[in-house]
């Protein structure tokens, strides 16, 4: 995987993707073809309804598409996965950040930036210095202050905690990360902040972003946009 | 696992106060499971040594346990009294080693008096063949002379010496108190935990002359010095105990004794008698028992019912912990390990509680239902009940974390409010 920061490859490829949810014949997700370039920052707007949720669930293997479609993430076909294994890819190379309601109320802001670690291994791994020390920094650079860290999750104000979400996403390295952003509840220039510190670290560690909203007017942020509807034809009957 | 255990800890510890109410539950529920399991086995271990190595106790015909009850434990009256001859022919068989005359019927202040002869002070064992000790005094010599039982002298505050009036017929407040007979304590048994510490004994002759002014060819003199003077001999008896000396006889000498041409008697065995006596209370033993066991059930199903409440409050909690990489099987566990936490939680702390409680209670039960409490180490019935319980815990969390593991895969990494 060393070789990925160098070279540009496709991070993630999709070929005939479809997904239809269990006893409905309309299909929900349907791409002909898709694909994303290391180090990119990916823009993809779509309505409430348009797949969004469903296409992020596909993308990092929480579900299986339907048979014959072709999901590459980091050149790794996620069919030939089994389920803990998607799991297991999943912790190790995708990074994640809910919009809302991101922490676990229950750890600390330290606890919460680490817990990838805990389930993978390669990430905890891939940080050379004291995993807490490395939290901190990243906590840092995302503008989160030596008292915030030190603060009860629940006591951080919403643009705080999404920040800390999205240390919890960049730590260890993970070459995809991908934010769910897909309603707000940033005011806007919040919202501009945040994306442009994400976009730095995700510079940093070369990762590649994936950002989903339905807010059209973040589009000039990012390197390529996508509307969801324009690749997925939805609403065909098999 | 490591991360299993952090998580859920915290998790608990976030919830610091419905858990801990949860816990508490879980820890009555296992206090009374307990508790009454104790109370029964050293119940029943009590019970079970009223009596020791008699062979035979023999009364006037009834049933074996209606004469166990009124000659061991002082509950209930003879049917019928026994002719003093029979008594005599009987204890003077080849095979009899011992024998102990009592004759009951009389009260003193609610306890029982009974009569009998000094050989019940050589010869009635309780316990493991433990014989009657003397805290203070020694055993009647003369016809006015009473040896009393330590319950007897506590509650009534007697001591040697002491003169007490006997009433005849067994209520407190009868009507015909022989108020011109005062007996004099000679005597006070050391506590055995047995009926025996609540009665009042006096030799046969005594009994005798507290009824002789009751006879219809009776002695009119009621003077002590003149019935001092006379020489009483007892008429009618109501049972007997016998020691043999050898126990294979015991079975032949029942039968001779149910077979008596003279009189109809029923001689029991009294470790089948005390058997069957317990077989009878074991249903209210048993009931009890249920009701502890509904009441863990209870305290399980508290539990089960805060842990389904806890859980979609949680599910953003295992969306993100999905998100990271949490598979499916750890949200079980992890449900699954708070059950097991709470439940071992309230187990360790209702056993600290018991004991503590068994520490403060212990005396008082004691002094009041004869029922000694000991601090036991936990018995392996008892490790057997708490595994029980603890199993019970986990398997009532497996229905929250098949619920959280379902819910899991079918929400992913969308977070449901």
């Amino acid at each position: 995987m060393a070789t990925l920061a160098n070279i540009p490859m496709n991070i993630i490829e999709l070929h005939n993707l479809t997904y239809s949810w269990p006893k409905q014949r309309q299909l929900s997700i349907n791409i002909k073809h898709f694909s994303l370039q290391q180090g990119q920052k990916l823009f993809i707007k779509g309505r409430s309804g348009s797949g969004k949720s469903t296409l992020l669930n596909l993308l990092t293997g929480i579900i299986p598409a339907n048979p014959g479609s072709s999901i590459k993430v980091l050149g790794q076909q996620l069919s030939e996965l089994s389920s803990a294994s998607r799991d297991k890819f999943r912790a190790d190379h995708i990074g994640y950040i809910f919009q809302q309601f991101n922490l676990i109320p229950y750890l600390s802001v330290i606890e919460n930036v680490l817990l990838p670690c805990r389930f993978s291994s390669r990430r905890a791994d891939s940080i050379k210095t004291d995993s807490r020390l490395q939290a901190r920094k990243l906590l840092t650079n995302l503008k989160l202050s030596e008292k915030d860290i030190y603060t009860p999750v629940t006591s951080l104000s919403i643009g705080q905690q999404q920040r800390v979400a999205a240390a919890r996403a960049l730590i260890g390295s993970p070459e995809l990360i991908i934010a769910d952003e897909s309603s707000s509840a940033l005011d806007h220039d919040n919202r501009n902040a945040f994306i442009e510190l994400l976009m730095q670290e995700c510079h940093n560690s070369g990762a590649t972003l994936i950002f989903v909203s339905h807010d059209p007017s973040l589009e000039s942020l990012f390197d390529r946009s996508v509307q969801l509807q324009e690749i997925n034809l939805q609403g065909i009957i098999r | 696992m490591k991360t299993i255990a952090l998580l859920t800890w915290k998790s608990i510890n976030n919830r610091r106060s419905s858990a801990l109410l949860t816990v508490l539950t879980v820890a009555i529920s296992m206090i009374l499971l307990l508790g009454v399991e104790r109370i029964r086995t050293q119940a029943k271990d009590s019970f079970a040594n009223t009596i020791s190595n008699t062979d035979l106790i023999v009364g006037a015909r009834s049933g074996e346990v209606n004469l166990l009850l009124y000659s061991v434990f002082r509950i209930g009256n003879a049917t019928n009294n026994i002719d003093w001859q029979s008594y005599q022919q009987i204890a003077n068989q080849a095979e009899v080693k011992w024998s102990i005359p009592i004759s009951l019927g009389d009260s003193h202040r609610g306890f029982r008096v009974m009569g009998t002869n000094t050989d019940y002070f050589k010869f009635y064992q309780y316990g493991n063949r433990q014989a009657l000790q003397f805290a203070s005094g020694q055993p009647f010599a003369q016809l006015f002379d009473t040896v009393i039982g330590a319950d007897v002298a506590r509650q009534l505050g007697y001591s040697v010496g002491s003169k007490i009036i006997i009433a005849h017929g067994i209520s407190d407040k009868s009507f015909t108190r022989h108020d011109n007979l005062p007996f004099q304590v000679i005597g006070i048994l050391a506590p055995t935990g047995t009926p025996v510490d609540k009665t009042v004994h006096l030799s046969l002759a005594a009994i005798e002359a507290l009824h002789s002014g009751f006879k219809p060819a009776g002695y009119a003199a009621n003077n002590q010095q003149q019935l001092q003077q006379l020489n009483f001999h007892p008429g009618q008896i109501t049972a007997f105990m016998l020691g043999l000396k050898s126990k294979i006889k015991t079975f032949s000498v029942q039968r001779r004794i149910n077979n008596y041409p003279r009189e109809p008697l029923t001689a029991i065995m009294p470790g089948i008698a005390l058997h069957q006596l317990w077989s009878m209370m074991s249903i209210a033993e048993q009931a009890l028992l249920a009701v502890s066991g509904f009441v863990v059930v209870a305290g399980l199903l508290g539990m089960l019912s805060c842990l389904l409440t806890s859980l979609q409050e949680r599910r953003r909690e295992m969306a993100i912990l999905r998100a990271m990489g949490a598979r499916p099987k750890h949200i079980f566990a992890l449900l699954v390990a708070e059950a097991t936490l709470i439940t071992a939680a309230g187990i360790i702390m209702g056993v600290s509680f018991l004991y503590l409680l068994l520490a403060a209670l212990g005396p008082f039960i004691s002094s009041r239902f004869g029922i000694n409490i000991e601090l036991a180490a936990i018995s392996t019935h008892e490790l057997k009940l708490i595994a029980t319980v603890l199993l019970a815990g986990m398997t009532i969390g497996l229905i929250p974390a098949f619920r959280a593991y379902r819910q899991s895969l079918a929400d992913g990494m969308t977070i449901r409010i």
